[in-house]
């Protein structure tokens, strides 16, 4: 038989969820809509004048072969920063899970990035690798490395994607670590009773064990990528060389809150909101078949 | 997008607070917002509490609201939701933006009229006052920091490389030969600039007398099109990619970045704002000096004057009118000789008018600081005709940006100068049509 809860009162299920359904409406689904609505209007950043012009500003938007562009450099992005930042994350995670001495020590160090913000990790890593100051960049020219992220379109895509992964590593490596420890010990000793070597431990044992923690980041990481990176974006190269780095949350950033055109910014943030829905669902469809719980 | 919440409502929150302020005492309370940092910051503190101990009746208080584009948000945001801050500064490229909101803003020359304040057209610096006034004349905004572009030179690299530092390059041919001579003598770059929109494309064509937008540039009203892609124009970017390709020319960055390369020592020569003297002076351990922005012998009518960036003061409409007779009295205040020659030594902005331009001179401000008044000449070399008096672009940051992207691709390699000035230009007017379509 299955375990039910069965409530007396018929509207105390309602009220206990109120207060979450309260919270979703208004922080989610009330911006949502208000996103949808204002991206069929074209309005003057004052609001003295409001038309309402159906999809012209979608249809504004892709005629832009800029912005059919600006998705190429986005998927490019997410991805890089999804799988280098699950792995770098994991990497260390299972470091940290065997370390016996001084292992607070190491985990304070590797959750500290979490705590700076998104602009400021942007600059501190322009500090590093500024063409003209940077410390990296005397270090890279010594060894015969000619670093110019101002007009090399690689390399200032580089530059993003290793701010945005530090960042969120701090993030990533939480979850791993907890999803390691959970992992019961008596199963890993059995394996190396039995004879099986680090690697197949972590393969056989470990990895499918993780798959849940795994997927969540995965969900968690693609949304970081695609919504969370403006800043990094901003504060380290304006989307430049040429539109190397103008993912589409930049730009949803820039022509709404910099530029102030709001119908455009909203088709944007509609485009993006679909994108990201699509892939949320695709994931749960297909990669969390493969997810042991 | 997260950020915008909390500063909606801080602005209701201030705005709230001031009303509640203004009932409760006899001074009537004037915010003024603003995005100057640092040093500047104190200054404008300074020029606010000076302004309030000279009288009992009005309270200017000076408020920093993050950068440009963040206080014009909130400013804007504001404004919508029904408490606006009285005064608002702008930076040049929302110029557009705030003019056609017609209803929202008071213009400058009708508050002085009605609030029976001495006014002077003419007391202005041509070129500055150009800037910010419609097409009948009328000054719409009040011009507080306003710089303009200068070309800067390191003495020591200069004479490293053989080059006469007393006779520094004066037309673009002779910046390539001097910057070529400083790559020979082993500089890691040549020359540089800053704001290379700004500098290359929209003084370039005023100071060379070509359009860079049909209507005067814009200044005309609504169906501007985009016209930077002259002959005069493409030849400028052409030599300048030519001269990246040689090493002469370096880029560094789109706004005030490239800088940096100038103070380090990197570059012998930069274009960038006048406004960068007190940095320079304060970090550069080479001599060093302001000469006249290049410009090319062969065009006809060069150099004509450049164009000045920076910002002004905008009035916001007040539901109490009791509130323009103090933002008047402040602006009469504030454009005075005195208050104008200080803030132009504090910081290196140009003065907005010729009475404190000729009271810094009286000062001895020039022999002092030699090269300082080069921004000035340059802006009041010539009266300014159509193309020279300003720019006023819808959606002007988009544009930037576009250039900013165009430019790119040309100092890389991937087009040449006339490709992408019409792509530019091309793009550009895309984002014109938009403003139009938005604002009529």
């Amino acid at each position: 038989m299955e375990k039910r809860v069965v409530f007396q009162s018929r509207w105390l299920p309602y009220a206990l969820l109120a207060p979450q359904l309260a919270v979703t409406l208004v922080f989610f689904f009330w911006p949502a809509s208000q996103a949808l609505y204002w991206s069929l209007l074209i309005q003057d950043a004052f609001a003295a004048r409001t038309q309402f012009v159906w999809f012209d500003n979608f249809r504004d938007l892709f005629n832009d072969p800029h912005y059919i562009a600006s998705f190429q450099v986005t998927a490019v992005f997410s991805i890089l920063v999804t799988v280098i930042g699950l792995t770098i994350a994991l990497l260390l995670a299972v470091f940290a899970d065997r370390v016996i001495r001084g292992a607070r020590l190491y985990k304070t160090l590797l959750i500290w990035p979490y705590a700076v913000a998104a602009a400021v990790a942007a600059v501190l890593w322009v500090f590093l690798l500024n063409p003209t100051l940077g410390v990296l960049t005397h270090l890279l020219r010594a060894l015969g490395y000619d670093w110019n992220y101002l007009l090399n379109a690689r390399q200032a895509l580089i530059l993003i994607v290793i701010t945005a992964v530090w960042k969120q590593i701090s993030y990533n490596f939480l979850f791993f670590l907890a999803g390691l420890q959970s992992v019961p010990k008596s199963l890993i000793e059995a394996a190396a009773i039995d004879g099986a070597g680090p690697a197949r431990r972590f393969w056989t044992i470990v990895f499918p064990m993780l798959s849940p923690t795994t997927f969540f980041l995965l969900v968690v990481n693609i949304v970081y990528a695609f919504f969370d990176t403006f800043a990094i974006v901003d504060a380290a190269t304006s989307g430049g060389p040429v539109q190397a780095t103008a993912i589409l949350v930049f730009k949803v950033y820039q022509d709404g809150v910099q530029a102030l055109d709001l119908g455009g910014s909203a088709a944007q943030s509609v485009v993006l909101m679909v994108v990201v829905i699509a892939l949320t669902v695709a994931q749960f469809r297909f990669v969390e078949r493969k997810v042991q719980y | 997008m997260q950020s915008r919440i909390p500063g909606v409502a801080r602005a209701i929150f201030a705005a709230a607070l001031l009303g509640l302020t203004t009932q409760a005492q006899a001074v009537t309370e004037i915010q003024w917002w603003h995005s100057m940092t640092g040093k500047l910051n104190d200054i404008v503190a300074d020029i606010a509490n000076k302004f309030n101990a000279s009288q009992t009746e009005y309270k200017v208080t000076a408020i920093y609201k993050g950068q440009y584009d963040e206080s014009m948000t909130a400013a804007i945001a504001a404004y919508r939701s029904g408490n606006p801050p009285q005064i608002v500064q702008v930076f040049e490229v929302g110029t557009a933006t705030m003019m056609a909101a017609k209803g929202a803003v008071k213009p400058v020359y009708q508050l002085m009229a009605e609030q029976h304040e001495k006014f002077d057209p003419k007391a202005f610096l041509g070129a500055v006052y150009s800037y910010y006034s419609d097409t009948s004349g009328n000054l719409i905004s009040m011009p507080f920091n306003s710089s303009t572009q200068v070309l800067y030179v390191n003495d020591d690299a200069f004479k490293k490389a053989g080059l006469d530092p007393n006779n520094p390059p004066k037309t673009w041919p002779e910046v390539e030969q001097a910057a070529a001579k400083l790559k020979a003598s082993g500089a890691a770059c040549g020359f540089t600039t800053g704001w290379q929109s700004w500098v290359q494309l929209e003084s370039f064509s005023a100071w060379h007398n070509v359009p860079f937008a049909s209507q005067q540039n814009g200044l005309g009203g609504p169906g501007t099109r985009l016209e930077f892609n002259g002959p005069v124009q493409v030849k400028h970017i052409q030599n300048l990619a030519d001269w990246a390709k040689k090493g002469e020319f370096t880029y560094k960055g789109r706004k005030d970045e490239p800088l940096a390369a100038f103070t380090s020592g990197e570059c012998g020569m930069i274009t960038t704002s006048s406004g960068s003297y007190a940095n320079i002076k304060a970090n550069a351990k080479f001599a060093w000096r302001v000469a006249t922005l290049p410009y090319y012998a062969d065009v006809k009518g060069a150099p004509q004057n450049t164009v000045i960036g920076g910002a002004t003061l905008w009035v916001l409409n007040q539901k109490n009118p009791e509130m323009y007779k103090g933002i008047a009295k402040f602006f009469t205040y504030l454009s005075s000789p005195e208050v104008q020659e200080k803030w132009h030594a504090d910081t290196g902005y140009v003065p907005i008018t010729v009475t404190a331009y000729d009271l810094a001179k009286k000062n001895g401000l020039y022999t002092e600081r030699p090269g300082f008044d080069i921004a000035i000449k340059e802006l009041t070399n010539k009266p300014p005709t159509a193309n020279s008096k300003g720019l006023r672009l819808g959606n002007f940051v988009q544009i930037r940006n576009i250039i900013d992207e165009e430019l790119e691709s040309v100092w890389s390699g991937q087009k040449n100068a006339k490709q992408a000035l019409d792509e530019a230009v091309k793009r550009g007017n895309e984002q014109l049509d938009r403003f139009d379509k938005a604002n009529m």
